[in-house]
């Protein structure tokens, strides 16, 4: 009886056999979840010992946990549709504030990337750029004819680099990168052409003589080169590659064991509670540890994924595609910049690094791939 | 004209979606797979280079000093130890306010602002976390009020080290000399030899003069090593393994350090020279330079005023006499011309000579005056020559030798040549030849300087050691056992020591009849003991018999026709006064040299010193004469010829005269 009753209805099936279950009433994706909480536990596991088994620190990293997460929680209640009418306002708000730090801006290091206004918390406007960003672009993007046109694509590159200018000047290469990458994102999978792909690549290219002579600062430019030669700077600039990749390598298979990283517990190794963490990891727990780290990292690009490819509109498969790459390139970029690979920005690694910002950000992201979860289209 | 109405194609778009996500998802594959490369890469293939470059981030090897060898005397009294001392360090690292902190110390421990510059010179060549020195020596008044303040010290600390110590003070500076701070010239040194550098790489001390100096590479033993894990700031966290160093070997001399430490109460006061030898083994018995110093404050460094007092003093404390004074010899070397008269058959035992007072070599109008006015009568023979220290006989024999084979026979009493006695820095003393003046004076030599030869004046000079080792050999009948301090290292190897310097006779010396020696040695105890004897005074009342000669050595030349008068001339010009001899008379035990400078004469100065030495050695002499020894610690008063009791002995001892 039921089997005839979906032969007349196709899709209909999803509808009646569902009965939504706590979790679809809570709009949190399960399997989400729980990759993103292996991932939090392993990365305390990696944390403790990395900050030299420090009591404090790891409590303080748990009650960002704990925020972040009700972050999550709490945006993924937020319906799709007030996500899309909330962005653009997120945006100018964003970009307002951006371009207050050179006057109001908390100098640290020589860079002004802290917001510290009466009432609220210390923050970076940039973090709030990472999702307003992707969504403004992809609710912009959404509203016309997909794929875009070239108007339609110069409106979106304006959208996007207009925050990542501002975040360069801070100055802060690395996350005006991420901006960017999370937009640009959004620009292709809303389907541009191929010929508009390699026109910009070309611009790109073009653009990369100028950008090194006037746009980058010394220290930045001092980074690039001394990834190319960690040796030529030993004790300088090169010192923080040299020994994470020596950590990393005296890692070997199985690691040294849990507390037991001399790289690591013996200071050799610098920032490693913060953006060097993997290495730490890979010293301790080998590379059976980091292989389980990107296996994990892999499931939920997977699962982000299939997220985005069931979000029932245009705004919600663009959106959720961004954050789920986005989210990948911030591996990628901190996996292979702790290995040397490439040159050392400050990006930390998505939810094992310590520190509360970019968790509370990337958790954020997550609450809204929940929520375009909760309301997928139930064809597939 | 119609307004172009655009549908949108969901479906379209979903399906280019689906492609980009397809792409985007091959494309991070991709990049994953490159990174697990990466990682493989690292992990795998180049584990074992990571692994060597991280331990050598972490493991440091730590050089450990040795302890220093100890010096015993003969009877095993401790000479140089090492103390334990404590010296206040900070380490910069680990405190807050430096400048803040050490004025805080400067007021706490009461340091100068000198110490204060110096320690701020060590910070520069410091390594980060290490402890820099700033006060050393504290007493236990200053480590406990560091003990009471220290919560409010971060950074210092109170470290123990090993420092030198010479218990004997001044007694024995001379002879063990010290070690001091190794300074850029000795470093240099050691630096240049790698085996030294890594031998030396924790050492703070080097033995700078006397037998610290020759003795270093004995006393300073082998370098251990730590292999330590350090942190990225060189803080040394556990010791992994120890390679515990070898300590340097212990030096047991031939010296006697009571006796030492009596000779040198009698040279207080006086600028001179007294060395011991025993005869059968040419050990150092005592050997004593006064004025002395104390060598303790050089060890930890000896602060400027100090240093110029004792560098700049007219009396010379530095300077070790007993091996770099070289002096005229004067009369102690009549009787070695006496035994190379009768060996030469130039003269015999009853050859006599006349003594008006002076004597002129033919064709030259010049006197040649004996130390007597008057002289010493008309038949002066050998034995009386030496007896009375006639200078007119030598004069004589000496004319009748010849400056060649003067020169042949005093060689071979080691005279001119350093004895090569295990200490540094000996002078070889000038035994004067043809040969020799030729080459330093362009000059020949002249008849007339044979005859100063002869009384031991002129170009001659000799070290009080020289003297002593000489004096020793004619005690011996021309075995000449070099002379040493050290009997042993760790109390078993005594070869080691003495390698190379076995006893040997001259071939000339060998041939010497017996009887020649006995008519010296019988000539030397007269000396001491008969009535005329010029050191009849110091030999009176004896128990035991010796021999000895005594001599008086100008400093100042005497013009013709001039005396010598002794309280005209000021102290410093007064003649030296010499003394040499054995005891007791029929198996020699111990032979000395005696240099009293400005002393005046021989019999006054330096034999009653002489005369107290050889009762020293003869009451400690418990295994030859088995004499109930009286207490050992005190030296015995020099006996005056007025005491009844010895008055009544002297007749029977004075023999030979």
């Amino acid at each position: 009886m039921p089997s005839e009753f979906m032969r007349s209805f196709p899709g209909g099936a999803s509808e009646l056999q569902l009965r939504p279950t706590l979790w679809n009433k809570l709009r949190i994706d399960l399997p989400l979840l729980l990759l993103l909480l292996a991932i939090s536990a392993y990365g305390l596991a990696v944390l403790y010992s990395a900050s030299g088994q420090n009591n404090a620190r790891l409590l303080r990293q748990c009650i960002y946990f704990g925020v972040a997460f009700g972050g999550l929680f709490f945006v993924a209640q937020i319906r799709v549709k007030s996500i899309l009418a909330l962005s653009p306002w997120v945006y100018v708000a964003g970009v307002g504030l951006l371009a207050m730090l050179p006057l109001w801006g908390v100098e640290v290091n020589g860079a002004r990337r802290w917001l510290d206004l009466p009432g609220l918390p210390r923050f970076q406007p940039s973090e709030l750029m990472k999702l307003a960003v992707p969504l403004t672009a992809a609710a912009y993007l959404s509203r016309g004819l997909l794929p875009p046109r070239v108007s339609g694509l110069l409106a979106a590159l304006l959208i996007i680099g207009l925050p990542s200018l501002l975040v360069v000047m801070q100055p802060d290469l690395g996350t005006s990168l991420l901006i960017g990458v999370s937009g640009l994102l959004v620009i292709w999978l809303a389907g541009i052409q191929w010929r508009h792909i390699v026109a910009a690549g070309a611009l790109l290219a073009a653009a990369v003589w100028p950008l090194w002579q006037y746009v980058l600062h010394d220290y930045q430019r001092r980074r690039i080169l001394t990834l190319f030669d960690p040796d030529s700077d030993r004790l300088g600039a090169g010192w923080n590659i040299i020994q994470s990749k020596t950590a990393i390598g005296s890692g070997g298979l199985t690691g040294k064991g849990w507390l037991n990283g001399t790289q690591s517990q013996l200071d050799f190794l610098p920032e490693s509670h913060t953006d060097f963490i993997i290495a730490v990891l890979a010293e301790e727990f080998g590379l059976l540890g980091v292989l389980t780290l990107l296996i994990l990292y892999l499931l939920v690009v997977m699962r982000g994924a299939y997220i985005s490819i069931g979000a029932k509109d245009a705004f919600g498969r663009l959106v959720a595609g961004s954050i789920t790459f986005t989210f990948f390139v911030y591996v990628v970029v901190n996996v292979a910049m702790v290995s040397g690979m490439l040159p050392v920005v400050g990006v930390p690694l998505p939810l094992v690094s310590y520190g509360g910002t970019s968790l509370v950000t990337l958790l954020a992201a997550f609450g809204i791939l929940m929520s375009i979860q909760s309301e997928a289209s139930p064809h597939r | 004209m119609f307004k172009r109405i655009e549908l949108r194609d969901t479906a379209y778009e979903r399906r280019i979606f689906q492609q980009r996500m397809i792409t985007s998802l091959l494309i991070f594959f991709l990049v994953a797979a490159t990174l697990i490369f990466r990682y493989v890469n690292l992990q795998v293939f180049q584990h074992d280079r990571f692994v060597t470059e991280s331990n050598r981030n972490r493991i440091h090897t730590l050089p450990v000093a040795p302890r220093r060898g100890l010096v015993y005397d003969r009877n095993g009294k401790l000479l140089a130890e090492n103390q334990p001392s404590y010296s206040l360090a900070v380490t910069v690292e680990r405190s807050e306010d430096l400048d803040e902190l050490l004025v805080d110390l400067q007021q706490l421990f009461d340091i100068d602002s000198r110490s204060i510059t110096k320690f701020r010179q060590r910070l520069r060549r410091r390594t980060p976390y290490q402890a820099v020195p700033l006060k050393f020596r504290l007493d236990d008044d200053e480590i406990s009020r560091f003990a009471v303040n220290k919560y409010r010290l971060d950074g210092v600390e109170i470290k123990a080290q090993l420092v030198r110590h010479y218990p004997m003070g001044e007694e024995l500076g001379h002879v063990i000399g010290y070690v001091g701070r190794i300074n850029q010239r000795e470093q240099e040194k050691l630096f240049a030899d790698n085996q030294q550098r890594v031998n030396y790489a924790a050492t703070e001390h080097i033995g700078k003069t006397g037998l610290e100096h020759f003795y270093e590479p004995t006393l300073h033993g082998t370098v251990g090593s730590q292999y330590v894990e350090t942190n990225a700031h060189g803080r040394v966290l556990r010791v992994l393994q120890q390679v515990n160093p070898v300590p340097g070997r212990d030096l047991k001399l031939s010296l006697d350090a009571e006796l030492q430490s009596n000779v040198h109460q009698l040279m207080q006061g006086k600028r001179g020279s007294v060395v011991v030898l025993e005869v059968k083994t040419g050990d150092v018995l005592a050997m004593v330079s006064t004025p002395a110093f104390d060598p303790n404050p050089f060890v930890t460094g000896i602060s400027r005023e100090a240093y110029a007092l004792l560098r700049d003093s007219i009396d010379l404390p530095l300077f070790n006499r007993s091996l770099q004074g070289q002096y005229p010899p004067g009369s102690t070397i009549k009787p070695i011309i006496a035994l190379a008269g009768l060996h030469h058959n130039v003269v015999t035992e009853a050859t006599t000579i006349n003594d008006p007072g002076w004597y002129q070599l033919p064709n030259d109008p010049r006197y040649h005056r004996d130390w007597k006015r008057g002289g010493h009568g008309s038949r002066v023979d050998l034995f009386t020559a030496i007896v009375e220290s006639c200078d007119t006989y030598f004069y004589d024999l000496a004319f009748k030798l010849g400056i060649d084979r003067i020169h042949s026979f005093a060689a071979d009493f080691g005279l001119g040549e350093k004895t090569g006695i295990d200490s540094s820095s000996e002078r070889s003393g000038l035994l004067p030849s043809r040969v020799w003046k030729r080459a330093t004076r362009q000059k020949p030599w002249f008849p007339g300087e044979t005859l100063n030869v002869g009384i031991g004046q002129g170009y001659m000079l000799a070290t009080p050691l020289q003297l002593a080792a000489a004096t020793a050999q004619l005690a011996a009948n021309g075995v000449y056992r070099p002379p040493r301090f050290a009997r042993a290292s760790n109390y078993l190897i005594d070869r080691d020591v003495r390698r190379g310097n076995e006893e040997y006779l001259p071939a000339q010396l060998a041939e010497v009849k017996s009887e020649y020696w006995q008519s010296i040695h019988r000539a030397m105890r007269a000396v001491m003991h008969s009535r005329d004897g010029t050191a009849a005074a110091a030999g009176r009342g004896s128990s035991y018999e010796m021999a000895g000669k005594t001599g008086t050595a100008q400093v100042i030349g005497i013009a013709q026709g001039e005396e010598y008068d002794e309280e005209a001339i000021a102290e410093r010009q007064r003649d030296h006064a010499l003394f040499v001899g054995f005891a007791p008379y029929q198996s020699p035990k111990v032979a000395l040299a005696v240099i009293v400078e400005n002393g005046g004469s021989g019999s006054s100065a330096a034999a009653p010193i002489a005369r107290q030495v050889f009762d020293w050695v003869m009451q400690h002499d418990e295994g030859e004469h088995n004499e109930p020894a009286p207490a050992k610690s005190a030296m015995p008063v020099y006996a005056n010829a007025s005491t009844p009791a010895i008055r009544a002995m002297a007749p029977q001892q004075a023999i030979g005269g």
